[in-house]
């Protein structure tokens, strides 16, 4: 077993879910990643290569077949607040106003705080998210945008150890997309938070990351390089691209990802 | 514009079968305004003593039976339901036994329950109560079967309490599932009593129909064409009536 050197260690782990036909679907084969406090790591891939699978292992919603995680040291057991997680569609709650939704992420984990300490942290994170304007709207009655950054101001009030992100901004218009990456990465930064994203889109990974790590193709999908992002922070979006590693970085994981393409379809062409 | 024009060309058919069969045998629309309209339409509360009283009391009767029937219907479908769709175990071990009696016609219960209960009219509240109980209890099981996946993730993420998962999740989530259940069970519960009181009740609007026709008198077919009518609408009423409510108690969740 490694030694735990960051906050999260991935030990050998793999998993395989059970088929109908009593056969097994490897879908992640012995991963090993490492990752430093503070770190902003994203997992890339072609659709089904397992990075939401995990994604959900590190949060716990489900157990590794085979290794084991470790965060501060300690094994990942069950799912838990310090590892907060932004899902893919949001998960809000639809009869909970944006305020309620924060209001019942911070009095869950944060009980010992008295009535004001919690509803405080909750307005300063509406603020964060620049959502004050909607703090009594529901969901129902907020674009997509809107609904993603509720997420994230939820994620952030609990003060996690770790934030986890399910392609965060994949529903999302392209200027939407841009602004909240920024908002997203200026919060990280801020408050030396340590994060995974979950991406399939090569600009949102290099302009947010520390590093990538790209995941071969599934089944018995195994990290098939990792991309340190040397770019100097604090970063912007629009001027990140002028910095003379950009595209040499762009074009490393652009080539991975094509390399990856051609091997599935000659696996499809010899089916 | 569409309403008026084909309600009254629904009343003209009417009228126009009526008079070729005869309005002895069917009467027409007109006839039966005529020949209720002193005392049913005009006066819904006359009360001369025993069971001759205005429609109105009578389906006050009928609705009274219906509250209390329903409502338990109401409490113990919710409450079993919820035990069926939290517990996997004890959810598909009964679903055979709900799945036979669901299907059990209102009025098959009555006999059992007038030998259960020997009194008429708890017999009949309780014919609305078994008859609206299933639709209830099946809704609110599959309402909390199909709690999305993602609500209950974001429970686990923040270790809700079992308190905290039931109040804030559960019960948000499943609210409008129970109302679709409520809404058809107001329906049958309905169509229960008035076969009931037509079985054996002391008043009601479905033991007036039953008795105008027992008495065979010269406006006894206006009388129970007017008591259909009034049945209609009063069901019509009573289904919006659980709808907005649920439209209420769900705002938000949808």
């Amino acid at each position: 077993m490694a030694t735990p050197t960051g906050l999260i260690t991935v030990d050998a782990v793999s998993q395989a879910f059970p088929l109908d036909d009593g056969g097994r679907y490897v879908a992640l084969d012995r991963i090993d990643l490492d990752i430093a406090e503070g770190e902003f790591v994203s997992l890339i891939g072609h659709s089904g290569c397992g990075k939401s699978t995990l994604l959900n292992l590190l949060a716990g919603l489900s157990q590794a077949s085979e290794g084991g995680i470790l965060v501060n040291g300690r094994q990942v057991t069950d799912p838990g607040p310090d590892r907060m997680v932004v899902f893919q569609n949001y998960s809000l709650l639809p009869w909970l106003t944006v305020r309620d939704n924060i209001a019942l992420a911070v009095d869950t984990v944060y009980p010992q705080l008295s009535a004001a300490e919690r509803q405080d942290t909750v307005e300063r994170n509406i603020q964060l998210v620049n959502l004050s304007a909607a703090t009594h709207k529901f969901p129902a009655e907020l674009s997509g945008g809107m609904k993603q950054r509720v997420a994230i101001a939820r994620a952030l009030a609990i003060r996690p150890k770790l934030l986890l992100l399910d392609e965060p901004f994949g529903a999302l218009d392209a200027l939407t997309r841009g602004n909240l990456q920024q908002q997203l990465m200026q919060i990280c930064q801020e408050s030396g938070l340590t994060a995974v994203m979950v991406t399939h889109d090569v600009d949102e990974a290099l302009l947010l990351s520390d590093r990538v790590v790209c995941l071969s193709n599934g089944p018995a999908a195994r990290i098939g390089r990792i991309v340190d992002v040397p770019l100097p922070r604090p970063r912007d979006r629009l001027e990140v691209m002028n910095h003379s590693d950009y595209y040499h970085l762009r074009a490393e994981l652009i080539h991975f990802l094509q390399e990856q393409r051609r091997l599935k379809q000659q696996a499809a062409a010899h089916r | 514009m569409p309403y008026l024009i084909c309600i009254g060309g629904f009343l003209i058919a009417w009228q126009i079968v009526s008079l070729v069969l005869g309005v002895a045998r069917l009467p027409g629309p007109v006839n039966v305004i005529v020949d209720t309209w002193d005392p049913y339409i005009s006066q819904p509360f006359f009360d001369e003593g025993g069971t001759s009283k205005g429609l109105g009391w009578q389906i006050l009767i009928s609705l009274q039976r219906v509250a209390l029937g329903y409502g338990l219907a109401a409490l113990v479908g919710i409450a079993i339901g919820g035990v069926l769709g939290l517990n996997r175990f004890i959810g598909k071990g009964l679903d055979p036994v709900i799945q036979v009696l669901r299907t059990v016609p209102p009025l098959a219960w009555f006999p059992i329950s007038l030998m259960v209960f020997q009194d008429a009219n708890t017999s009949a509240i309780f014919v609305i109560f078994i008859t609206a109980i299933w639709p209830i209890i099946i809704n609110t099981a599959v309402g909390i079967k199909e709690i999305p996946q993602d609500y209950t993730n974001v429970a686990r993420v923040l270790r809700l309490s079992k308190r905290s998962y039931i109040l804030n999740i559960v019960i948000p989530a499943t609210v409008p599932y129970v109302f679709t259940g409520l809404r058809i069970a107001v329906g049958l519960a309905w169509l229960a009593i008035v076969a009931a009181e037509m079985l054996k009740a002391d008043g009601g609007i479905g033991y007036f129909i039953w008795d105008a026709y027992n008495a065979g008198g010269d406006a006894s077919s206006s009388q129970i064409i007017l008591a259909i009518v009034y049945v209609g609408v009063v069901g019509l009423i009573l289904d919006r009536l659980v709808a907005w409510v649920g439209r209420k108690v769900s705002k938000g969740a949808n």
